[in-house]
């Protein structure tokens, strides 16, 4: 069209230049297509994962409800009512033991990596190997450990302390890395302005930075909850499987646990679907909580 | 008031090498207990023996090596590009007000227990394999499926901050020369963190392979050789939770040693994690 | 006597030389400026008077500093006794994440007092002193983070004398104020100049010119100069002073 309305250009120009034309407009096309494609595959890729978790989830509490009778939450355990009461009871001890044993450990390790070690030193990096070799090892290596150390040659048996040795254990890479990151992000300036006052080390450490990276720490704590609740392997030959409220010393099955132990049954469907809503809502309620957490520290 | 400083430095220094010692104790109690067996057995007949039958004592864990190794290749087949494309549109497709949404759904999908996703599989995927191959659901698609699924999280977590961290220059750049914004992203961008991709990949052939319960739900737990897709088999996982309950003697043993195979396993991949993580990106 | 004594001090960072034999006597109940362009280790030598280099990782020193005849870095001198005794204000106001009154308490409670009456009485006099008072008396129990950014670095200053220091270091304390909240510290320096020896870096030569008894102008490491603010901004005996001090560099 633009050729048309110039007489001056001579045929010969004018198709060439038209050709020229079309050739630009026939890449940006493809182009045009091509980057469309890549646009909707990433969408359709994003689209589906999250689908499959509203569907996963969706699925377990919608069935699972039903399910939900109140004779699963009997004090004592028999082969009729099924009760999880005390496989509930038994993962409240489990991630309060297993916390207890892991959080100051990760902490006191997190504080000494940040404010004490040499970062360039031959121990600090040993322990971040090790640190991280311990997240990667899957959680039935550790309970073949446990079953080994803690259950035989401690003597501990079968008990809720051996199980929440081992995953002690488990969750202290992941507890001790947030508790790093917390600590770290908290700015020198207080650190100094601390020592500027002449504090010691100590009180600068436990009065300002500690103070300052507990969102953070707990976030990693919440995080470990997560894991203690939902873990099973690590605990099948170290706490047992026993369907009882237990005590330290006791042999005694968690929620995760009483889940496997139904379905190695093979009879109780519907029972393994109300355990399933309850294991579902205590990992929505943790997610909900480290979430506010992480927007409480994107806040500051 | 010197002493409490170097009292309290000495606890924290303690603690700080507790984890030194934790993989200390798992490596010493797991080859104290399971190497002697592998050489009771003899170290080829344990790895390469195609029969597994404790009753008679031939104890061949190949089925179970040969079972982890194609589960875990066709979950990371069909789970790593589902997973790249997601930590990409997460990085740089997202509109602003979703992505608190996406971002705290691949989080929930890292926190629902592995008990969970095999229930999932068992009351779901299950019955639609069967449907789908007319015959037992229990197969090893299944289980790969499920565990596309479960490594999703893990890669993308990596994957998607390996993206994050290109410099924002190299985006520009090549929007400079006229591409879209597709052809920067996928072309300029994602290649420049190729390797922070390759470690994510790696971590989630790590979940995959030492995936216990879920595997076990679904599998089918055959401990012989894997013949087919549509086929049961049986991982290392597997064999050592569904007959460490009743197993004594040489059994348990060749159960112990099992877990240090996987366990040596594990120990080459975070090796390769850690060297990937090691190579300075963008050159600063 | 003086207050500090400085003598063939020399200070390196691994194998960096900051600081190049320095000489100084401050006096007490005196504003001294250390001037000089950025880089040239005035700070540093602020910094290791109340050993806050310390903290650096490769930070070396010979030579000899005295606070009141003692060596401030002899292997007896108590450093957090000696943090108290000098205390320090930084370029950017710090305040820690809690209260306006903790944040002055902070520091008596670290040394030993913890009567409740004491310590109301401490922040309140501190505070008087830092002229902060009037503006946060009722909400001394809200986050000091709320403040303006004058109002921290006034509060910092409160939390600093709150221990009762000695000797008062100033760390370009108005390089991220505004000119007014500048003013207001400024004339707070030359208040306090009665109670408190006041050491204080800046980079900006009219606030050393009008607040400051002595200056002392660094360069590269080295005291250049060291005098009567009057002099040295009048007739510089050295032709570098005169450089700086008229502009022709830094």
């Amino acid at each position: 069209m633009v050729i048309k309305g110039n007489g001056a250009v001579n045929t010969m120009e004018a198709v060439k230049i038209n050709t020229k034309e079309k050739e630009r407009t026939k890449v940006t096309y493809h182009k045009s297509v091509f980057s469309s494609v890549l646009t909707g595959i990433t969408w359709g890729a994003a689209i589906l994962a999250l689908a499959v978790l509203v569907f996963l989830v969706g699925f377990i509490l919608i069935r699972g409800v039903k399910n939900l009778t109140l004779e699963q939450f009997a004090w004592t355990y028999n082969t009729e009512n099924v009760t999880m009461l005390p496989a509930i009871i038994n993962t409240v001890t489990m991630t309060v033991l297993s916390l207890l044993l892991a959080a100051p450990l990760g902490i006191f390790s997190a504080i000494y990596l940040v404010e004490y070690a040499n970062k360039r030193g031959t121990l600090v990096g040993l322990i971040r190997i090790t640190a991280e070799t311990l997240s990667g090892i899957p959680s039935i290596v550790y309970g073949l450990f446990g079953m080994l150390f803690f259950t035989k040659t401690l003597k501990m048996g079968y008990s809720m302390m051996s199980g929440a040795c081992t995953l002690a254990i488990m969750i202290l890479p992941l507890i001790m890395r947030t508790a790093e990151e917390a600590l770290k992000s908290v700015p020198d300036s207080y650190r100094e302005a601390s020592f500027g006052l002449g504090a010691g080390k100590l009180r600068t450490i436990f009065k300002i930075v500690l103070p300052s990276a507990v969102p953070g720490i707990l976030s990693g704590v919440i995080l470990a909850t997560g894991r203690v609740v939902g873990e099973t392997a690590a605990l099948l030959f170290t706490a047992g499987t026993i369907a009882k409220v237990a005590g330290l010393m006791d042999s005694g099955r968690t929620l995760a646990v009483h889940m496997y132990a139904l379905s190695s049954e093979g009879l109780y469907m519907n029972q393994m679907y109300a355990t399933g809503v309850i294991l579902m809502l205590i990992v929505l309620l943790i997610n909900g909580c480290s979430g506010m957490i992480a927007k409480k520290i994107a806040k500051k | 008031m010197k002493l409490r400083e170097t009292i309290m430095k000495l606890v924290f220094l303690i603690a700080a090498c507790c984890s030194v010692l934790a993989v200390a104790l798992i490596c010493i109690f797991l080859f104290m207990n399971g190497v002697p067996a592998i050489f009771k057995i003899g170290p080829l007949k344990f790895l390469t023996g195609t029969v597994w039958k404790p009753g008679n004592n031939i104890f061949g864990i190949l089925p179970m090596i040969v079972g982890s190794i194609c589960v875990t290749g066709l979950a990371i087949l069909m789970g790593v590009p589902v997973a790249i494309l997601t930590s990409v549109f997460l990085s740089r497709y997202c509109p602003k007000k979703f992505y608190g949404i996406c971002k705290s759904g691949i989080n929930l999908m890292a926190g629902i227990p592995s008990i969970v996703y095999g229930f999932f599989g068992l009351v779901v995927i299950v019955p639609l394999m069967a449907q789908l191959t007319g015959k037992n659901g229990n197969t090893m698609l299944t289980a790969s499926i499920l565990l596309a699924v479960m490594i999703l999280p893990t890669v993308v977590g990596v994957t998607e901050s390996a993206i994050t961290s290109v410099p924002e220059s190299y985006y520009e750049a090549s929007l400079g020369l006229g591409a879209t914004h597709s052809q920067s992203v996928f072309f300029a961008v994602v290649p420049a963190a190729k390797s922070g991709i390759l470690a994510g990949i790696v971590l989630g052939i790590g979940r995959a392979i030492g995936e216990t319960m879920a595997v076990i739900m679904i599998a089918g737990n055959q401990p012989r050789m894997p013949k087919g897709i549509t086929e049961g088999l049986r991982t290392m996982t597997a064999n050592i939770v569904l007959e460490m309950g009743y197993a004594s003697g040489l059994h348990r043993e060749a159960l112990i040693a099992t877990g240090v195979v996987l366990f040596v396993f594990i120990l080459l991949i975070n090796l390769s994690v850690s060297m990937l993580n090691r190579r300075v990106p963008y050159g600063d | 006597m003086s207050k500090i004594d400085v003598s063939n001090m020399d200070l390196y960072y691994g194998d960096f030389h900051a600081l190049k034999n320095i000489n100084l006597s401050i006096d007490a109940n005196e504003v001294t400026a250390f001037i000089g362009p950025s880089g040239c280790g005035k700070s540093t030598l602020l910094k290791s008077i109340n050993r806050m280099n310390d903290l650096v990782p490769g930070c070396r020193i010979t030579g000899e500093m005295l606070l009141d005849g003692e060596n401030i870095y002899s292997g007896k001198m108590d450093v957090n006794g000696l943090r108290k005794r000098v205390g320090m204000v930084f370029q950017k106001p710090n305040p820690f994440p809690m209260s306006i009154y903790d944040n002055i308490a902070y520091g008596p409670r670290t040394h030993g007092v913890r009567s409740k009456a004491k310590l109301d009485d401490i922040v309140e006099q501190s505070l008087r002193q830092a002229a902060i008072w009037d503006e946060v008396k009722d909400r001394l129990k809200k986050s000091a983070l709320g403040m303006s950014g004058g109002q921290q670095q006034r509060l910092c200053i409160a939390r600093a004398l709150a221990v009762q220091p000695e000797v008062l270091l100033m760390d370009e304390p108005t390089s991220a104020l505004d000119p007014i909240s500048t003013s207001k510290i400024e004339d707070l320096a030359v208040e306090l100049k009665k109670d408190y020896t006041i050491i204080m870096v800046t980079h900006n030569m009219q606030q050393a010119a009008r607040i400051s008894d002595k200056t002392a102008f660094f360069l590269l490491g080295e005291v250049v100069e060291y005098g009567e603010t009057e002099q040295i901004f009048s007739m510089p005996k050295d032709k570098r002073t005169e450089d700086y001090i008229t502009g022709r560099f830094g």
